[in-house]
């Protein structure tokens, strides 16, 4: 969790977007042509690296899909000159007893939407009122939120587990969504905050002076104008619920009722790390739903990490 | 009504799940609502609404357990004695603690700067060439998948099978090594470099991240000083070298830092290839074991303390970058 000043980077690029479509197809082939390090060699690194990136995602894709046997005795590159695909990997590790995946994809759904609605809109809110509504002491509060992003969530996993556990709640869903929906406030303010800097004060002031209270700016002027921040945000936070190992693992681990995909995998892992037919199948499981957000919504991705920082 | 704490139907979840959101939202809109209704409420009022809960929040689940944590950091594993410096000395200087240390600080000096090597070359490599949307978006991929998932990707790239009779080696690197001629290694195994074999699947998922925010700073490199350089003989790697790094050095800054402070975190990525074992905890990983596994609260606080200690340092150096940054604009 780290902030970047956010106008730096996205200013210059979206200035350079606007800038592209002045120069035509051919200046900008021409601008390519001479480009920057355009050499045979320069290619062949890059297709390497790509390569390189990208292999070990699709060995395992494929391995996923080979018989259980042939996976025991043989690499994934054989597949290719003996292919024999199934998808019996798949349907074991679904709906097996001993694994029972689709509870556990339930689980992450059930887990996250709340996870990265709740933090959004509070933070929405909180980011409004250190940006619009001027009150004594302002600076100084946004300040101390900003500073909380330091603090790594390791610190507080214990003391918040004991408080849990006095209230009867550990291991629910509950404490999941209040646990996820706290460590992403102090960066999701930020981050909004900075969006709602953007956004130009006259037209905010018009709307108080017409009479307007601060819900109704809230809701009328601003949460229009602010659709790709939430979008950006909302990814972040979708990713990092969805993928997430320790906030899990700490609040709900041994649940079977609660705990997400991330828990099963990494004990499938610990115990049968040898049955690559499951854990091949069950990583693609996992991996589907965080792939086709990300692939889908890349744009609005892109423009958060540039726009503020990366939770971590 | 038992289901409403531990639910165990898929229906009964995806119920509980809509009465949690629409709960939040009847809960926050009767506040906001109340406040649009009171024409002339003060503004302190109005502030209590839009950030109250949220302060309830920071303070309930991040002030006061970091608060927690340094008090038992100072107390003994059931938290009753205060025992002083004790767990910080007991990290310090147990041989076991050493290595966890030591390969903490491999992690954090060789993932930043392999991870932002690899993303800056990368970007400079594809930038403008026809297929620099497809290139980017592959490099980009590991940092949608979870950091368990990542590990299981590279477990099987790593895997191993001893040699004997026929059997044929199942994991992509060990088969490269006999293709080559050589004997398969238990990569995850030989210390020391079974870290760096782990490392390596932090620098594959962060190359994007980086890759990503220098791509953007390079295409922000005016024209004219790329242009004033050419003109100037300079090509290629001469080019890179005195003008691209130079231009993006804020970036560059953010990018190394930024990895640097995940990486202090990493915890996943142990945990799912080696369990820590092999000498190859880290910090975050040991937090994790002494807190959960060996029940030793006090040493388990004083290892999240020193995560957080081990963080100031690089946010100073960020922010003191991005001043001077400003300053030089």
């Amino acid at each position: 969790m780290t902030a970047i000043p956010p106008t730096t980077l996205t200013d210059r690029t979206e200035a350079d977007t606007r800038k592209v479509p002045r120069l035509t197809r051919a200046e900008q082939r021409a601008i390519a042509a001479k480009g920057r390090l355009s050499s045979p060699w320069a290619s062949g690194i890059a297709i390497v690296l790509a390569i390189l990136w990208t292999v070990p995602t699709f060995g395992l894709l494929v391995t996923s899909i080979r018989p259980r046997s042939d996976i025991r005795t043989s690499g994934w590159w054989t597949f290719f000159t003996a292919p024999a695909a199934t998808l019996e990997n798949y349907s074991e590790v679904l709906f097996g007893s001993s694994t029972s995946f689709a509870t556990f994809f339930v689980n992450s759904l059930v887990i996250t939407l709340p996870a990265v609605v709740i933090p959004i809109s509070l933070a929405l809110l909180a980011a409004y009122a250190f940006a619009w509504i001027p009150f004594r002491g302002r600076e100084l509060l946004f300040v101390a939120v900003f500073a909380l992003q330091v603090v790594p969530i390791q610190v507080t996993l214990l003391p918040l587990l004991q408080q849990y556990v006095s209230w009867g709640l550990a291991g629910s869903f509950w404490v999941v969504w209040l646990s996820h929906s706290i460590f992403a406030l102090p960066l999701a303010i930020y981050l909004l905050h900075n969006f709602m800097k953007d956004i130009p004060s006259s037209l905010v002031e018009a709307a108080r002076v017409d009479g307007a209270g601060h819900v109704t700016v809230f809701f009328r002027v601003l949460l229009p104008l602010l659709t790709p921040a939430i979008a950006s945000f909302g990814i972040f936070q979708f990713l990092w619920v969805w993928n997430d190992l320790l906030v899990a693992l700490v609040f709900v681990g041994g649940t079977t009722d609660v705990a997400p995909l991330t828990v099963r995998i990494a004990e499938l892992a610990g115990t049968r790390g040898s049955q690559w037919h499951l854990l091949s199948a069950g990583a693609f499981v996992a991996m589907v739903v965080p792939l086709v957000v990300f692939l889908a919504l890349q744009r609005y991705f892109v423009r958060g990490l540039l726009a503020g920082s990366v939770k971590g | 009504m038992d289901w409403l704490l531990r639910p165990d139907t898929t229906p009964e979840k995806l119920t509980l799940m809509v009465i949690a959101i629409v709960l939040f939202v009847v809960v926050m809109g009767a506040i906001l609502l109340g406040i649009d209704r009171l024409r002339r409420a003060p503004t302190w009022v109005v502030v209590a609404g839009f950030l109250g809960p949220t302060l309830l929040f920071l303070a309930f689940g991040l002030f006061y357990p970091g608060l927690r944590t340094i008090w038992s950091s100072f107390h003994d594993g059931r938290g009753r004695n205060f025992i002083g410096l004790d767990n910080y000395v007991t990290a310090f200087t147990q041989e076991q603690f050493q290595v966890v240390l030591r390969n903490t600080a491999l992690w954090v000096v060789l993932v930043p700067l392999a991870a932002t090597f690899f993303g800056l070359v990368y970007a400079v490599l594809v930038d403008r060439t026809r297929f620099e949307y497809v290139a980017k978006t592959l490099i980009f991929l590991p940092m949608a998948i979870s950091l368990v998932g990542a590990s299981i990707i590279w477990k099987f790239v790593y895997e191993y099978k001893p040699v004997q009779g026929n059997i044929q080696q199942t994991g992509l690197l060990n088969q490269l090594l006999v293709w080559l001629g050589m004997q398969p290694q238990q990569f995850l195994q030989d210390q020391p470099w079974n870290n760096l074999f782990l490392i390596v699947v932090m620098v594959w998922i962060q190359a994007g991240f980086a890759m990503t925010v220098l791509s953007a700073a390079v295409k922000a490199i005016p024209d004219d000083i790329v242009e004033a350089a050419r003109l100037d003989g300079l090509h290629g790697l001469s080019m890179f070298r005195y003008i691209t790094v130079p231009s993006i050095r804020p970036a560059l800054v953010v990018v190394v830092t930024t990895i640097a402070m995940a990486t202090l975190k990493v915890f996943d990525i142990v945990r799912t290839m080696t369990g820590g074992n092999f000498d190859t905890s880290v910090v975050a990983y040991e937090f994790y074991t002494q807190s959960f596994t060996a029940r030793n609260q006090g040493l388990g606080a004083a290892l999240a303390v020193i995560l957080f200690v081990l963080v100031i340092p690089i946010i100073a150096y960020n922010v003191r970058q991005l001043k001077l940054a400003e300053e030089i604009r």
